[in-house]
């Protein structure tokens, strides 16, 4: 039994998008799945459709075996959603925010006071819980969208960016609250501009593109597909570079050489060769994201399914 | 979810749940709920009831303001109770915290009766408040409270699924008072509050027959005054036949998901 699936999944708004072409995809339960693409893909459609708040034009939904159109009320007691935008009454406590959503699944309100204890404790928002939401900083609203859905436990997860426009330590403790959540065996899938995030917390991952998915494979054997690595070397001393015709080096500026390597070479001739016109390297970076540099490859040159299509 | 409750428990609790925080926010902001209809009514029946109705006499053998107090309190009962529904359900479809419950296993029947709780308390709340301001001006006794009681209620609840209803199909704010303001508004005062349908000539008493606040108006009067210009039995077919009509069509919109989902 998967986690979710989408079998066929199509949408065509009434505007005549076509948001959603016909995806499958197929989530294991305890995974930590990303779900990737540019805007305008179709993201928000699928996690809109899976969550009830879009209605598809044709295919079928499962979360945990329970197909959205026949078992809606067991599909969707499954599943949490954090949203991408604010979603919750501004003039509403925090407390009231998360008990209220343990009631709308049934949660008696004993037993909600206590969960939204634990959730908004875990979140550091305890302190919080008499506040109007809207008082609440961004980062703050981030935390309470993920405690409220978490209140009922669910046994899937949906997060649709939950850490944008959150600073860099508060996102790095957010991961480590999912990791935990994941770890203690809550299925979940992420959706996120920030392909680090993905890279660093996700399993598997789903590259969806103009309504199709372009890609589905573990984190690993994506970046194992990736060819080349892009180095930043700070340099010190020489005046000119030397020709290094295998390579692609750029100079950056004055003190920064920008070289490619591909997985067949090594960065040993062009540290020799450096060494040789009198120039010294004095520190080395990875360039960039390298799931980054995958997606941007990926989205330019379309799927293998794509290609096929194309006359 | 752990320790999940039956489906029909589930949707009990997200029942009271609903209508919790339904009551809850229109207790929180009394003076723009409960205050305002309270100082509309009280000047109506000063100086309808009070300074104009001791020039007018008697009216169906009862004192002016003794006649028009339980359209007093049926005008006040129907606004407020559309006005709760209206604005809070469009309010949580603007804001999309209505989303909260839309992914949530709520069932529609208890979207439907949370908000309706809602709008029947406020609505029961204003005509107790607008009752008691009358005892001020007139000693009224209920001449049948079951009567009263249960016309009062069904009328609650009509106005308040029509609410739903506005609220559903609303796309701004100016969209939730059309209605109030240019079908609502007339009807209730061509609906009998102020005057008997009998000193209208013939052919305005069969238009008027056609308004449904006539009979809801009616029937509160025959249960607090022992009169009505219509047949009870008739005015309790016709607020259920519309709790019946426009129930089932709140049902199918959200269903459809009119307005709700893309």
């Amino acid at each position: 039994m998967s986690a979710l699936l989408l079998d066929k999944l199509c949408k065509r708004y009434d505007n005549g998008v076509e948001a959603l072409k016909g995806i499958d995809l197929e989530v294991q339960p305890g995974d930590f799945f990303g779900l990737l693409g540019p805007n305008g893909a179709g993201k928000s459609t699928a996690i809109g459709i899976i969550a009830s708040l879009v209605r598809k034009t044709s295919g079928r939904v499962e979360i945990f075996g329970h197909d959205l159109d026949t078992r809606l009320w067991e599909a969707k007691s499954c599943l949490g959603l954090v949203p991408q935008e604010f979603n919750f009454n501004g003039f509403e406590t925090v407390e009231q925010i998360v008990v209220n959503q343990a009631g709308f699944y049934g949660l008696p309100r004993k037993i909600a006071r206590q969960r939204a204890e634990r959730y908004l404790k875990a979140l550091s928002l305890w302190d919080k819980r008499q506040h109007a939401s809207r008082t609440l900083s961004g980062g703050m609203k981030r935390r309470l969208m993920i405690a409220r859905a978490l209140i009922h436990e669910p046994k899937l997860l949906i997060l649709d960016e939950p850490t944008a426009g959150v600073d860099i330590e508060l996102r790095r403790s957010m991961w480590d609250f999912l990791r935990d959540i994941n770890a203690s065996g809550t299925t979940i899938i992420l959706t996120t501009h920030y392909l680090e995030e993905a890279e660093t917390l996700c399993r598997n991952i789903a590259i969806i593109d103009d309504g199709r998915i372009i890609e589905n494979t573990s984190v690993k054997s994506l970046l194992r597909k990736l060819s080349t690595h892009a180095f930043l070397l700070d340099i010190k001393g020489g005046s000119k570079i030397p020709p290094l015709p295998a390579h692609r080096v750029e100079r950056l500026d004055d003190n920064t050489l920008d070289v490619e390597i591909t997985a067949e070479q090594n960065l040993t001739e062009v540290f020799a060769a450096l060494a040789q016109a009198g120039i010294q390297v004095l520190s080395m970076k990875n360039k960039a994201n390298r799931l980054e540099e995958l997606f941007i490859r990926m989205l330019e040159k379309g799927s293998p399914q794509q290609q096929e299509q194309q006359p | 979810m752990n320790g999940r409750p039956s489906q029909w428990r589930a949707n009990l609790v997200s029942l009271q749940t609903i209508a919790y925080k339904e009551t809850n926010r229109f207790l929180r902001i009394w003076q723009q709920t409960l205050l305002p209809p309270a100082i509309t009514m009280t000047l109506y029946l000063v100086i309808f009831g009070n300074l104009i109705g001791s020039r007018i006499g008697e009216m169906q053998g009862y004192s002016y303001i003794e006649f028009i107090v339980p359209g007093v309190i049926m005008t006040a009962v129907i606004t407020s109770s559309y006005a709760n529904v209206v604005s809070s359900f469009f309010g949580a479809k603007f804001q999309r915290f209505i989303e909260e419950i839309l992914v949530s296993p709520t069932s529609n029947l208890v979207v439907l009766l949370g908000y309706l709780a809602g709008g029947v308390g406020r609505g029961l709340l204003v005509g107790v408040i607008v009752l008691a301001i009358s005892q001020l001006f007139t000693d009224l006794q209920i001449h049948n409270l079951a009567i009263t009681v249960s016309v009062v209620v069904l009328t609650a609840v009509l106005f308040s699924l029509g609410g739903f209803i506005n609220a559903i199909f609303a796309r701004k704010f100016d969209d939730i008072s059309i209605v109030p303001t240019f079908i609502l508004t007339p009807l209730t005062y061509l609906g009998g509050v102020f005057y008997s349908i009998d000193l209208l000539p013939a052919f305005w008493q069969k238009v008027s027959l056609a308004n449904p606040i006539l009979y809801m108006v009616n029937a509160f009067r025959y249960g607090i005054l022992g009169h009505s210009d219509i047949d009870i039995g008739v005015a309790y077919a016709v607020i259920l036949l519309f709790i019946a009509l426009l129930g089932g069509l709140a049902l199918l919109l959200l269903r459809a998901g009119v307005g709700l989902r893309s």
